[in-house]
């Protein structure tokens, strides 16, 4: 089932819901472009049951191509969804696959793997090719052992070369006026084993944490001032979101869908406050592409200082109410 | 109607030693010496789950690991909690093995035994990917649900779980036999009880190797994994920042001010 001289691919996976794409999905489609230019390749979106408009933003976000499986396929089955791509893959055979790190994103990855015998690194904070005896190959950076090493890994004799990135490690850049070709394919699915009973919803869904400009993360260092509010109240103040460590969501000042830390999500934002945040190697993996941190703890010797390009000193119940106004003052002078 | 239950387990290092995990003297190796070994924390969860499903429904729990002679202490510990049964995947064979050969070393030993659930914990503590239940499950040809944090039977046939996802939870009724990855919030593990512990000193673990489950050694362990590691480091998040003390009006005027400059505000 070779196709006919269809060149070197970088694919993408796409996840979407009510018609629209992931934002992890365009994220990584701008990273399989860099990827693509160091292969002489180009970019591919593959997904299963988009309506046709879908394929707009994808193209505009760096996909060369979009395939795309005809048959209506609920997300949730991802035995099906893997079959569909694993089906793409051996006809188009692609050189690497990469895949949001969400829920369902790992879920259909690891399926897919397993029908195409090939390497699936998880979680990966960085992806670059490089020159592996002779052959220019994906190596998928991960972070192990709870934050404190990092691991190079590659797939060097397998194809397609696959990994799965969690949203927020890779910056969605604007989209682009460019042209695209879409391929429909007919994909012969399995009956689902699955029967779907009821998607929910919470309050907060969509309400992206890993796309905020600005992140203020509260850690316990917060249960000297009685709580979370005046971390809410910062980010109210900056335009940004409120968020927390494990200790915040063990004491329920956060919902676990804005917990940081390598079991939770991981940011990037342009800026990062830490409040009350010790910086322990979990935490530090998660937050480590910001791009600017500044770090506020009572404890000089805590780690979150070392990682921190500004860090403060000090009690946060003297410290957080004068930054807070400091910060008020000057949005009203803009 | 009774229901056999097999729950797959990990050995991991300790959660809260985990920062003592240091790299070993010889370049890409990982030093776990003094580090407590314990069963993957969320493996407990699932292994709650079974013995919950056999107090209601009837059937035997069995345990199964893959790991080195040591993990057997994992296998232990689970007969303890009171798992009925443990096997061992055990043999120089299964060794060195990434996420997609301990996954099918596993589906050889899960085909010796008949199951009408697989339970795992969603993800390891150590290397944390998540990827083994969805891989074991396509090896087994079965379907798969992660991120599961609740479970329950309708008729005694099908299982009902609801799973989480970023946007919230999806509640699925899925065919058994099938495989289910568990979260923390599915339950809470109980401790092994000292009568446990005696009980489990009367129980057998099996020990299976490559040619006990007629596995192609070609496809487990080092030489059926896809991954190579190509170098490990220590993990680096050290950024040259500037650390401010001082009486707390000035300290955040100094801060404000930096911020100011650098356009961040």
């Amino acid at each position: 089932m070779k196709a006919e001289a269809s060149g070197r691919e970088v694919w993408v996976w796409v996840e979407h819901y009510q018609g629209k794409p992931a934002p992890v999905s365009l994220a990584l489609l701008g990273k399989a472009r860099v990827l693509s230019q160091e292969l002489g390749a180009k970019v591919a979106a593959v997904l299963v049951a988009g309506d046709s408009e879908i394929s707009t933003p994808l193209i505009a976000h760096g996909a060369d191509k979009v395939y795309m499986a005809a048959k209506p396929v609920s997300l949730f089955d991802t035995e099906a969804c893997a079959t569909a791509i694993a089906e793409f893959a051996q006809k188009y055979t692609p050189e690497i696959v990469l895949w949001g790190a969400t829920s369902l994103g790992r879920e259909t990855a690891s399926r897919a793997a397993a029908k195409l015998g090939t390497g699936l690194t998880a979680h990966c904070i960085d992806l670059h090719i490089a020159n592996v005896q002779g052959q220019k190959v994906l190596v998928a950076v991960v972070g192990g052992w709870g934050g404190n090493a990092v691991l190079k890994i590659v797939c060097p004799e397998k194809r397609p070369q696959m990994a799965t990135v969690r949203p927020g490690i890779f910056a969605l850049h604007p989209p682009q006026k460019r042209d695209g070709e879409v391929i429909y394919e007919e994909i012969d699915i399995p009956q689902s084993r699955l029967d779907i009973i009821e998607v929910a919803e919470h309050p907060t869904a969509g309400s992206n944490l890993e796309q905020a400009d600005v992140v203020v993360a509260g850690g316990w260092g917060l249960s000297s001032m009685g709580g979370f509010a005046k971390a809410e109240e910062l980010a109210g103040v900056l335009g940004g979101v409120a968020a927390g460590t494990r200790p915040a969501l063990d004491a329920s000042w956060i919902p676990a869908e804005r917990m940081i830390g390598q079991s939770g999500r991981t940011v990037a934002p342009r800026l990062l406050i830490t409040l009350g945040v010790s910086g322990a190697a979990q935490f530090a993996a998660a937050v480590t592409g910001s791009k600017l941190i500044v770090a506020v703890d009572s404890n000089p010797k805590a780690p979150i200082f070392e990682m921190a390009d500004i860090g403060i000193v000090g009690d946060l119940r003297e410290v957080l109410p004068l930054l807070i106004e400091k910060l008020k003052d000057l949005k009203k002078k803009d | 109607m009774p229901c056999d239950v097999l729950v797959c387990v990990k050995q991991v290092p300790h959660p809260d030693h985990l920062a003592k995990v240091v790299l070993g003297p010889a370049r890409g190796t990982i030093n776990r010496e003094g580090i407590p070994a314990v069963i993957n924390p969320l493996d407990r969860n699932a292994l709650e789950e079974a013995l919950r499903i056999r107090d209601r429904l009837g059937g035997r729990v069995t345990t199964i690991t893959l790991g080195p002679p040591q993990a057997r202490k994992a296998l232990e510990e689970a007969l303890a909690m009171g798992a009925d049964d443990a096997v061992h995947l055990c043999c120089p064979a299964f060794a060195g093995a990434d996420t997609l050969a301990t996954a099918r070393a596993l589906a050889y030993g899960v085909r010796k035994l008949s199951s009408d659930l697989i339970l795992c914990g969603n993800a390891t503590v150590d290397s944390g990917t998540g990827q083994v239940a969805g891989q074991l499950a396509e090896f087994l040809n079965l379907p798969c649900v992660t991120d599961v944090d609740e479970i329950s039977f309708e008729d005694g046939h099908d299982l009902r779980v609801r799973r989480a996802w970023e946007r919230g939870y999806v509640r699925i009724r899925v065919k058994l036999p099938a495989v289910i990855a568990v979260t923390d919030k599915v339950n809470q593990p109980r401790l092994p009880t000292l009568m446990g512990i005696m009980a489990a000193t009367r129980k057998e673990i099996l020990t299976w190797t490559d040619t006990n489950t007629s596995a192609d050694p070609l496809c487990v362990g080092l030489k059926g994994s896809p991954t190579r590691v190509l170098e490990i480091g220590e993990f680096h998040a050290k950024r040259q920042g500037e650390v401010l003390q001082g009486p707390p009006e000035e300290v955040v005027a100094k801060a404000v001010e930096r911020l100011w400059a650098l356009e961040a505000l």
